[in-house]
């Protein structure tokens, strides 16, 4: 809009204003005044008192520029201080099938008014501009849709829950996207369970496709908290309600309940068919959480293992998709990251905040890959906070876990 | 096109040792330096609540919130990065202590003043990941009155175009720490500025000078976050003029792009790697001894000089790259490791790269400057 008026007042008329379809009852304004100066504002008053306009507007029936007398003109179509307006033309801005708004284009008196040639290039701007108004209408109203389909599928904002610190990393394996194959979740406890029950996973594909899968999951996961308390048949039936709804779509995931013992954590901790998560200790030893089950979606009977791992302060159990440890890449270009590369990475990890080891494993693979290619990356660390002060354990005290 | 809107707020504050002038705040730099060796001392244990605490006392003790942001938690940061290259921390450490800096700065109580201003972005271009620097500008920026939205580190462009054609700020700003990330940098810049927002860069990748601003064709430039809010303040950016731009293409900003050096040693980086590694391990009997791990170092440092001789390629400077070149050689050092060490691979690459002029003289250069070393 605004480059279309200033555009049209350098050089087709002293003064130039455009109006735009949009579809709130007040439609947007902006002036270009004799002196170059932009306002923005809306439409102060009735569009169809000025002559033309509205037709110009529906851009139905089809109408060419039309000259108006300036008289008739309202206060709110003409710039401050502008002075007596010469001639006045009214043009329509035609976009793709639909009308983008109008343009209207004012010189004063000592101006000479418009003659045909000018009419006809007027005209002709008018064309390509609403079009392009109209295009980058279209392009808003589809960014618009797109952003509210794709607020439930984003990586939820993790933080601290009942004094248990969590972070998550998510990275899609295509840039311009923002969701892919890989999820997380953190829900903190309810009524039903005690326990906070954090999930990682992943799900076969990549892109949109995938992503809607890990909508599903998300939602059927949620649905499913008050069977927390027992992991096995909360996979159980997951998998059965992957199964009947989907074909070939299968997902591996890992499931953590998090409880606070004192001054320690507690996790469940139950995979299916996903790489076990790895427990960071303070002082840099790195275990394997000892769990494994099958994976989801593809066989009717599924069976799993789950563990209890206990983190004191300073301990850390690391979530991570496949993503992480199969990145390929490196300085030579050709090698896989590997879990012995992470595990040797995790060593220098011990006893730090659960976001520094997210970002610091993150920022490793993103330097391994480079401008490599790579799978959905997420990662999940569950850390028992160092910290020594018992005011701050309630997780309510604002500024420490809740600023 | 470009305004170049130099900053003299920090040459005006060395010389005026109040440190006051309308607009800017009081720069006790005495007090800060108190509560900075108290804050580095909690970050160094990870300690969180302790740090929060320095926090607090200093804005009891009567900081402003904008000193507490710049002149303690930004300095200790600063000092992060020192002793990192001191090997005095790892990598590993500088991620925790980031991470305490980091919820600092989201404890910090938000006093907004009662003027409100314009809407502004801010965020990290395409794969840089020191973030810290864009937060501190957004945090500064949110004191002084605008609306930041603040978008965190590895913004892939395109995401930083549909965020511009959505939310429309006064301003983008874009923070780049390494200078390898000039090439995204430009591409950014260029996009931002083709939906008519102007574009604000800092951050180290830039020169000390801000020399690549201006090469990048950016609309302004700020060494540091209180000289962006002053700039800021000073008025609004002109828009980058659609029309003429409409013709402009990123590449009339770099003409010595044309002899596509750039691209043909881009595309071959990880095979030049590869080779100057083997060739490398051919020539020093020493390295048939290495570990896994310090093989892979190796081959990382040399990944490393070939990322920072593309880039000096991009913007047609060998200062790019014979700096790189003498602050791995002081990195080296202090890890007991003679920087000319450095020099064979420089010269195997030399070798493979005999066919691109442009890229050998910068080889050479580099040469020379480490050949002064010890």
């Amino acid at each position: 809009m605004e480059v279309t008026a200033s555009l049209a007042a350098e050089h087709l008329a002293d003064a130039a204003v455009v109006i735009a379809l949009t579809t709130s009852r007040r439609h947007p304004l902006v002036i270009i005044d004799h002196q170059g100066r932009l306002t923005r504002s809306t439409v102060a008053g009735a569009v169809e008192a000025v002559p033309g306009l509205s037709e110009a507007l529906q851009g139905f029936p089809p109408v060419p520029s039309r000259w108006i007398v300036p008289a008739s003109a309202p206060g709110w179509l003409i710039p401050e201080d502008f002075g007596e307006v010469g001639s006045l033309v009214i043009t329509p801005l035609p976009g793709h099938g639909v009308p983008a708004g109008a343009l209207v284009l004012l010189r004063r008196t000592q101006q000479a008014a418009f003659n045909e040639a000018e009419e006809a290039f007027a005209g002709l701007f008018a064309a390509r501009a609403g079009a392009a108004m109209s295009a980058a209408r279209l392009y808003a109203e589809q960014s618009t849709i797109v952003d509210v389909l794709m607020q439930d599928l984003l990586p939820p904002d993790v933080r601290n829950v009942q004094g248990v610190e969590f972070a998550g990393g998510y990275r899609p394996s295509v840039d311009t996207d923002r969701i892919g194959g890989d999820f997380y979740d953190v829900h903190p406890p309810a009524e039903d369970n005690p326990e906070t029950l954090a999930v990682l996973g992943d799900v076969c594909g990549k892109g949109l496709q995938a992503a809607v899968l890990t909508g599903k999951i998300r939602n059927t996961l949620r649905a499913l908290l008050p069977m927390a308390d027992d992991h096995g048949r909360l996979l159980r039936l997951l998998n059965g309600a992957l199964l009947s709804r989907s074909r070939a779509k299968f997902a591996t995931l890992v499931l953590a309940s998090v409880r606070r013992a004192d001054r320690d954590v507690v996790i469940r901790l139950t995979c299916a068919g996903h790489p076990p998560p790895l427990i960071v200790r303070r002082d840099g030893t790195v275990e394997e959480a000892d769990t494994a089950g099958s994976l989801i979606g593809v066989l009717p009977r599924i069976t799993s293992r789950g563990t209890s791992v206990r983190l004191a302060p300073g301990d850390t159990c690391l979530m991570f998709t496949d993503g992480v440890t199969e990145a390929r890449s490196g300085p030579l270009g050709d090698t896989e990251y590997g879990e012995q590369r992470l595990r040797r990475a995790l060593t220098r990890c011990g006893g730090m905040p659960a976001d520094a080891i997210v970002e610091h494993v993150q920022m490793l693979i993103a330097e391994w890959v480079g401008d490599g290619t790579h799978d959905d990356i997420a990662v999940l660390a569950i850390t028992a906070p160092r910290g020594t002060h018992l005011s701050a354990v309630d997780g309510t005290t604002r500024g420490r876990y809740t600023a | 096109m470009t305004t170049d809107r130099i900053c003299r707020h920090g040459a005006e504050l060395a010389r005026s040792s109040e440190g006051t002038r309308a607009g800017t705040s009081v720069i006790d730099t005495t007090t800060a330096t108190e509560w900075v060796d108290k804050l580095w001392a909690s970050v160094r244990a990870v300690d969180e609540y302790s740090a929060l605490d320095v926090v607090a006392n200093a804005l009891d003790a009567g900081l402003d919130a904008e000193a507490v942001l710049l002149d303690v938690i930004g300095a200790v940061q600063d000092k992060v990065g020192t002793e990192w290259a001191a090997n005095r921390l790892s990598v590993a450490d500088e991620h925790a202590a980031t991470a305490i800096n980091d919820r600092v700065i989201a404890a910090l109580p938000v006093k907004r003043p009662a003027t409100v201003q314009g809407r502004i972005t801010v965020a990290c271009v395409n794969n840089e990941w020191h973030a810290l620097p864009a937060r501190l500008l957004a945090e500064t920026l949110r004191l002084r009155g605008w609306q930041v939205a603040y978008l965190g580190a590895q913004v892939p462009t395109s995401h930083l175009v549909s965020h511009l054609h959505r939310a429309g700020p006064a301003v983008v700003c874009l923070s780049s720490s390494l200078p390898t990330r000039l090439p995204a940098a430009h591409a950014a810049i260029t996009a931002c500025q083709a939906t008519g927002t102007p574009v604000m860069v800092g951050g180290r990748a830039f020169g000390t000078d801000g020399r690549y601003a201006r090469l990048l064709g950016a609309d302004a430039w700020a060494p540091e976050a209180r000289c962006a809010a002053d700039t800021l303040a000073a008025g609004p950016l002109p828009a980058p003029r659609a029309a003429p731009r409409a013709a402009h293409q990123a590449v009339d900003d770099l003409p010595h792009l044309a002899d596509q050096e750039y691209t043909l040693v881009t595309r071959s980086a990880r095979h030049l790697v590869r080779e100057v590694f083997q060739r490398l391990e051919q020539q020093l009997p020493a390295m048939a001894g290495y570990s896994e791990e310090q093989r892979e170092r190796t081959a990382e440092d040399l990944a490393h000089i070939v990322d920072f001789l593309t880039t000096a390629l991009y913007v047609d400077d060998a200062d790019l790259f014979t700096d790189f070149l003498t602050w791995t050689a002081q990195i080296l050092t202090s890890r007991g490791v003679p920087a000319r060490s450095l020099l064979p691979g420089l010269d195997l690459l030399a070798e493979q790269l005999r066919d691109f002029p442009r890229t050998r003289r910068l080889i050479t250069a580099g040469r020379t400057a480490l050949t002064g070393r010890p």
